[in-house]
């Protein structure tokens, strides 16, 4: 696959369809790959890379790149096609200023997945028939593959490209996916319950800001959490309430726009599942309003944006609160 | 255990002037009168309305002045809001002095000083000014250029007229951006004023203003024959704890607020172009 | 040396916990290790190291710094400050170690913290020698030795026991507390253990880092070098390296309204974030160039030139395997020193 972008890559440069090209390039190690904006067939032949690890959503760096001279070739994974598209649709990508080339999505490999079972120094990972040989300072250590894969990709809600200008591969399908499956689980527990286990997972938040900083819906020019002059601008929370509500202002705030990309989740440090408090606002926005994927396409109006006769009335939240 | 710098002293204000439409002058005082603590010409202290904000303003009395501290404050940001909001007899905090001063006790002793500031920047060498006054035997001719967008905008205008400009040992040159009605003086920027005046290259001078009338003096200068060598000025960035520590006010290695304010422009020439 | 077989930890955690606090790395659900406060029959991690470091238990994310009772136009300042209570971090590795020196440089120079210095003092550190360094481990460029660490006092394990050496006083007056539950050990598989992790070292992907091309002389040239645009393309502006790396110490200073009084707390910061040296009139560090060249230039540049040459870095590797985009000080040191 990487050979076919690369070619297509320069193929492109070359006609002029495109001056630039954001992917990956190639890091340290065998697993780190940093997202990458290419200008010549040199550079891209030194340092493209895709693999089982390029796992970064580039959709939120066209929001800037778009904005350049030039047109700019990006390749999408099928899910970085609804991030692309949502923000299409917010008016933050100029979708003129880029060319899609959809590639195939994953599963991918999350290193940290590896690490988790005590491997370490690891020199080289390789996918022999679904069986990860994982070379390292120690030995070799075999891993079956769906055992490291990205939590992203374990819920992988879609196949399908919902933008492209080109495909190299084939398109899939939309999945019947298992993604609320967790948020279920959530919703049954009692409220002590839920509440001991969001306190547990939020109480590890350090406030680096990494999930809103990589998340796509999240393209504010000034963040309230940054602001002065919001009233509410923080960089630690000054007690656990505070430290609650930085996520769940969060996940309201992108609630109707979030496509579930899961890389909160992906970059967290502390590997608090931020994705599941998104999930349970598109899993009642299903149940709600009717089925609807941001994303999916850059005209429809979001349900929480949109005012219908026969909407549900605010009531609901009162009862559907009590258990 | 031992006092920690992080924790404020308590100062009441005991006298505003309106100096311009948005610069107010602060008297300070401690509780029970007297100053809060001792400083130098050129250092800054962080003042403080619990819940508002904390920010670091240069002192403008001169350490000269046993009686009180006078802070010269620009309204533009929330806290300076808050502090022009204030009424006598309102306390804040502070904490200081920080930072280094005007080399007023060696390298500027028998010199003659040509002090150029533009706007709110006379603030911080009114303190030298008036030391310098109050020790004017240690020094040699004093000069002073002061220019601001209008008449109204010159801070401490009284001060100048009543005491400065009546000084026979001191030479006030004022200038105004633009002629206004009731002006009689200069007319033009500062840096240009400068130029005119064609000052004696044997002066040690002291430069505060805004970044940009700061950059045209000193390119006015050069013109003239001083080398960086001869001019100070003094720098302001954002500053948390005043000592060094919280690391948000260096250019390059050094720290505004602990190795600065004030700088030579040779040693700023050292240092990376990020002010 | 002084020994405990390796059955016998949990009881000596629990002799040293049953006098003064104790912190010892246990493993979470989700494989990665934190600091703990111990208690009886907690696990100490096999893990190389905790994701948060072990500066907080000297710089915490947060503190309070003091307190304001608002009386009409009058302020009342209350000193919130306590004498810390004794405490004991066992399993602090080499790199950690070294950075608590690195802090030193800053807090306990005049005018001294006496937050930092009150935790410090009353803080026992024993750290663990390294067996099992990970590919993203450089400690070596910023001459640690992981197979003898800094500390109070440092634990040393063939397998079977636990070694223990006083590094200085302290940790003597801690190897003295719990010397009835050690016994004389002897030495020479330990020493065995030492020279095969040293192998392990040399054969680490950046056993060969080399910090010769950084340090105060180069500050213009580094501050001026082109390739800082290519190194924070990519960079999200966020604060994980900053948050989890062990030297890293900026902090801001904020008030919290409790409605009962105002909060002064101190809280770390991150030179990478947008606002962070945001002014009412403007911003020096505008783009997040700036902001990523601040960080590097800190570690690599400027805190040598007012250090005596010592780096802002240990190499304890946290930000190579967290940085949301694996853009990290490695990289930035390879990209740097091409000519």
């Amino acid at each position: 696959m990487q050979e076919a972008m690369i070619k297509r890559a320069k193929e492109l440069l070359a006609d002029g369809t495109v001056n630039r090209v954001i992917g990956w390039k190639r890091g340290e190690f065998v697993y780190d790959s940093t997202p990458a904006v290419f200008g010549t067939a040199d550079e891209i032949d030194a340092e493209f890379v895709f693999d089982d690890f390029t796992q970064a959503n580039v959709s939120k760096y066209l929001v800037k790149e778009s904005k350049k001279d030039g047109k700019i070739l990006a390749f999408l994974k099928p899910c970085d096609t609804y991030s692309f598209n949502q923000l299409v649709k917010e008016h933050r990508i100029i979708r003129e200023n880029v060319y899609v080339i959809g590639i195939p999505g994953g599963p991918k490999l999350d290193i940290e997945k590896i690490k988790a079972k005590g491997i370490t120094g690891i020199l080289n990972v390789k996918n022999v028939n679904y069986t990860l040989e994982i070379e390292t300072l120690y030995g070799t250590e075999k891993l079956p593959f769906y055992e490291a894969i990205s939590g992203k990709c374990a819920d992988c809600k879609s196949k399908k490209h919902v933008v492209y200008d080109e495909l190299i591969g084939e398109d899939g399908d939309v999945l019947d996916s298992n993604r609320f499956d967790m948020v279920e689980k959530l919703e049954n527990m009692t409220a002590q319950e839920r509440y001991d286990f969001w306190r547990g997972e939020l109480s590890k938040c350090i406030r680096c800001n990494a999930c809103r900083n990589v998340c796509p819906a999240c393209t504010c020019e000034n963040c309230v959490f940054d602001n002065p002059k919001s009233g509410i601008e923080n960089k630690a929370a000054a007690d656990s309430f505070e430290e609650n509500m930085f996520h769940i202002i969060r996940a309201f705030h992108v609630a109707g726009r979030c496509t579930d990309c899961g890389e909160c989740s992906r970059v967290c440090p502390q590997h608090i599942p931020l994705h599941l408090l998104n999930r349970k606002f598109i899993k009642d926005i299903n149940s709600l309003y009717g089925e609807y994927q941001a994303g999916a396409d850059t005209t429809s109006k979001s349900p929480l944006t949109d005012y219908r006769a026969d909407d549900c009335e605010p009531s609901i939240v009162h009862e559907r609160g009590v258990e | 255990m031992n006092n920690d710098t992080l924790i404020p002293l308590i100062g009441v204000i005991t006298d505003i002037r309106q100096d311009t439409p948005d610069v107010k002058t602060f008297r300070v005082n401690a509780v029970d009168g007297g100053k809060v603590f001792e400083h130098m010409p050129g250092q800054c202290a962080m003042l403080s309305i619990p819940g508002v904000g904390e920010g670091m303003f240069s002192i403008t009395s001169s350490p000269t002045n046993k009686e009180y501290m006078e802070f010269s404050i620009k309204k533009c940001g929330c806290l300076t809001t808050w502090l022009h909001a204030m009424d006598i007899g309102q306390q804040i905090t502070i904490r200081g002095p920080y930072g280094n001063h005007f080399p007023v006790e060696n390298e500027l002793k028998g010199k003659d000083l040509l002090f150029i500031a533009g706007g709110i920047g006379l603030a911080p060498l009114r303190s030298v000014i008036n030391y310098v006054r109050d020790n004017r035997a240690d020094y040699g001719e004093i000069q002073i250029v002061y220019g601001s967008r209008s008449k109204d905008d010159l801070v401490d205008y009284q001060e100048i007229i009543d005491e400065w400009q009546k000084d026979p040992d001191i030479q006030v040159n004022l200038t105004i951006d633009n002629p206004q009605e009731g002006w009689d003086g200069h007319v033009g920027f500062v840096p240009n004023y400068v130029k005119e005046l064609n000052p004696s290259t044997n002066k040690t001078v002291l430069v505060c203003g805004p970044p940009i009338m700061i950059k045209f003096t000193l390119a006015g200068l050069k013109e003239l024959g001083f080398t960086e060598t001869q001019v100070y000025t003094t720098m302001e960035l954002r500053m948390k704890c005043g000592v060094g520590k919280c690391g948000r006010c260096n250019i390059g290695n050094k720290y505004v607020c602990k190795d600065g304010p004030v700088f030579r422009f040779d040693q700023l020439g050292e240092l990376p172009d990020e002010y | 040396m002084l020994k405990i077989s390796a059955d016998k930890l949990n009881s000596l955690f629990d002799a040293v916990s049953a006098k003064q606090s104790l912190y010892i790395p246990v493993d979470r659900e989700s494989g990665s290790a934190e600091y703990r406060k111990y208690k009886s029959g907690m696990e100490m991690s096999k893990c190389l190291n905790t994701v948060r470091s072990a500066k907080d238990f000297f710089f915490p994310q947060t503190e309070n710094l003091a307190d304001f009772k608002m009386n009409g136009k009058n302020i009342e300042v209350i000193d919130v400050r306590e004498e810390c209570e004794d405490f004991v971090i066992f399993g602090v590795r080499a790199c950690d170690a070294r950075s608590f020196t690195i802090l030193d440089k800053v807090f306990l120079a005049e005018p001294v913290d006496s937050y930092y210095k009150n935790r410090r003092e009353h803080g026992t550190v024993v750290t663990m020698a390294c067996t099992r360094p990970a590919e993203t481990c450089f400690c070596t460029a910023f001459d640690i030795d992981p197979t003898s660490p800094e500390g109070d006092v440092a634990v040393f394990s063939d397998g079977e026991s636990y070694f223990f050496k006083p590094n200085n006083d302290k940790g003597q007056a801690f190897i003295d507390s719990i010397a009835d539950m050690l016994e004389d050990g002897d030495t020479a598989e330990l020493a065995q253990v030492q020279s095969n992790t040293r192998k392990i070292m040399q054969m680490l992907p950046l056993a060969n880092l080399s910090t010769d091309s950084f340090g105060g002389e180069k500050l213009m040239e580094h501050f001026n070098s082109e390739k800082w645009a290519n190194l924070s393309e990519s960079c999200i502006g966020c604060g994980t390296c900053t948050f989890v790396c062990p030297t890293c110490q900026c902090y801001d200073i904020r008030d919290f309204d409790t409605g009962n009084g105002i909060k002064r707390f101190r809280c770390w910061d991150s030179c990478m974030y947008s606002d962070f040296t945001k002014m009412a009139h403007g911003n020096p560090r505008n783009t997040q160039l700036e902001r990523f060249r601040q960080r590097f230039m800190h570690k690599l540049v400027y805190f040598p030139a007012n250090n005596n040459g010592e780096f802002g870095c240990v190499g304890c590797g946290r930000c190579l395997a967290k940085c949301p985009v694996s853009m990290n000080i490695v990289k930035v040191m390879k990209a740097l020193e091409e000519k």
